[in-house]
């Protein structure tokens, strides 16, 4: 008698969870960092890092999960209005949720090989394209001083052309906002939460010095699979 | 250089600046640099050392560099806002020359032992536009919220008007003229919409992060209850009010000039012809 209630009940508990999740929308969870948030001191202090992650990134996927949950509830009452009303908390939120989930894999601690240059076929393509590292690192530095407000700066591959690009968006725009081809290899936050409490205003700074923990091996794995 | 006039805050939207090599002029009722502790403990005196000392400091050098020797040099500032907003498609200067108005009306907006309630004149239109004192504040506190990645939240006063270059309320009445919330992002300000402002909160990260890290919500409630001037609002009003007064007195004698119904007759036939004539061709034709 008991065996056989215990195995309805888990029956039941099953049937639950698959009913959850045909109705439910997937929602999403803070990615883990797979360093420290020390680690990437002095470049970024362990403060921002805790802050950024826990508290700013956070706070994108759990309105972007409120804003998905609310626009299939308005889609499944054929609720037009309320769904158009969504569309700029899910750009904003859920933009938020991709960059900064591409952000933390940009950087690496030192002794994992964040600032080592790129070798290999994303090396020679930063020649190709710019010249050299350096010519490049100054124009991200350039153009992430330059981005009025908050935003981002991007080194891209457009995988169309096969060209890299360095690319600015506003806000939370994710990067294709400036070009459907554009495939992300290295972001840079400018948003003054990303450096303000170590940084201050001085934002060139903070740009000067990120390059020594960006993770090139990453950004190169990235360029290889969209390129080669 | 970007010029200035003393001001006060009535007439604060007429102001212009006067950059001195030592950038004084800022707030005078605040008397910077010399008070940056005064508001504290609810805005800290770092975050005004750099606020002020380095953030709206660098607004003022950039834009001097920016329009040295150009057509914009001499101007007010208003009017260099005015030119490089280019009706949207913005130019170079506008983001320093905007910030710099903004964040001055923002200091001039504060007092120490701020907050309370407003009274008068104010408190009646936000009763009548609000319904309530507190539904002022939950509108600007929303707007303040909502405005994402950097800008400013606004109390303005606004005039009833089509948002057409010529278009014009042929019976204005002062019931027309409405206080309303908005927010802009980055450096855009209600001046280019032609709204009077009367408050603002700048949003921007930096005016709130050490202060309050990603907490604004806090920073908000803190600005309102600690530290807005209301009376600086009350005044900011009624020099609106006079500028709204002055521009529709103004308008109406235009009117009277290019009334319609004294067309002379000559001045009819150029539009209208004469009937013999077109009959006369009608039947040439045949």
């Amino acid at each position: 008698m008991a065996l056989r209630t215990l195995a309805t009940r888990k029956t039941l508990g099953e049937l639950c969870k698959f009913q959850q999740q045909i109705r439910g929308v997937q929602t999403f969870t803070l990615p883990d960092l797979s360093y420290d948030y020390g680690a990437l001191e002095p470049a970024i202090s362990g403060e921002i890092m805790q802050l950024h992650h826990q508290k700013h990134h956070q706070t994108y996927i759990t309105n972007y999960n409120k804003a998905i949950e609310q626009l299939d509830d308005a889609m499944s009452k054929g609720d037009a209005s309320t769904a158009v009303k969504l569309q700029s908390a899910i750009n904003f939120n859920g933009g938020g949720h991709v960059n900064h989930s591409i952000f933390w894999k940009n950087l690496t601690p030192v002794k994992e090989g964040g600032g080592e240059p790129p070798h290999g076929s994303l090396g020679s393509a930063i020649n190709e394209s710019f010249s050299s590292l350096e010519k490049l690192i100054a124009k991200m530095n350039a153009e992430g001083a330059a981005v009025q407000g908050s935003g981002w700066v991007w080194l891209a591959v457009n995988k169309e052309l096969k060209r890299l690009v360095v690319e600015t968006t506003a806000n939370q725009d994710p990067l294709i906002t400036k070009g459907p081809s554009l495939v992300p290899l290295v972001g840079i936050d400018v948003w003054e939460h990303a450096y303000y409490l170590q940084y201050k205003n001085v934002r060139p700074d903070y740009l000067k010095n990120i390059w020594k923990v960006i993770n090139w091996k990453y950004a190169s794995q990235v360029y290889e699979k969209e390129c080669l | 250089m970007v010029m200035v006039a003393a001001t006060t805050t009535a007439s604060h939207l007429t102001s212009t600046f006067l950059s001195t090599p030592d950038f004084c002029g800022l707030s005078r009722s605040l008397q910077w640099p010399h008070m940056q502790h005064a508001l504290e403990p609810h805005m800290s005196k770092e975050t005004l050392e750099y606020h002020w000392g380095k953030h709206h400091r660098a607004y003022v050098d950039n834009l001097n560099k920016q329009i040295e020797g150009t057509e914009l040099d001499g101007m007010s500032l208003e009017s260099i806002i005015s030119a490089s907003y280019n009706k949207g498609d913005i130019l170079p200067a506008f983001n320093n020359a905007a910030q710099i108005w903004n964040h001055e009306f923002f200091w001039e907006s504060m007092k120490p032992d701020g907050g309370g309630k407003p009274t008068g004149e104010l408190l009646e239109l936000i009763n009548r536009d609000f319904g309530s004192f507190e539904g002022l504040i939950n509108k600007f506190k929303s707007a303040a919220t909502t405005q994402f990645g950097s800008g400013w939240a606004w109390l303005v006063y606004k005039e009833h008007k089509l948002d057409v270059p010529n278009a014009r309320n042929p019976r204005p009445s002062e019931e027309d003229n409405k206080l309303v919330v908005v927010k802009s992002p980055n450096a855009v300000n209600p001046l280019v919409w032609e709204y009077h402002p009367l408050l603002t909160l700048d949003v921007w990260e930096h005016a709130y992060y050490l202060d309050f890290e990603n907490r604004r919500p806090d920073y908000i409630l803190t600005f309102l209850d600690k530290l807005v001037s209301w009376e600086t609002v009350s005044s900011r009003l009624e020099a609106a009010k006079v500028r709204v007064a002055e521009s529709e007195k103004e308008m109406a004698e235009i009117d009277a000039d290019e009334d319609l119904d004294t067309i002379e007759p000559e001045d009819t036939d150029m539009y209208f012809g004469s009937e013999a004539e077109d009959a006369e061709d009608f039947l040439d034709d045949e």
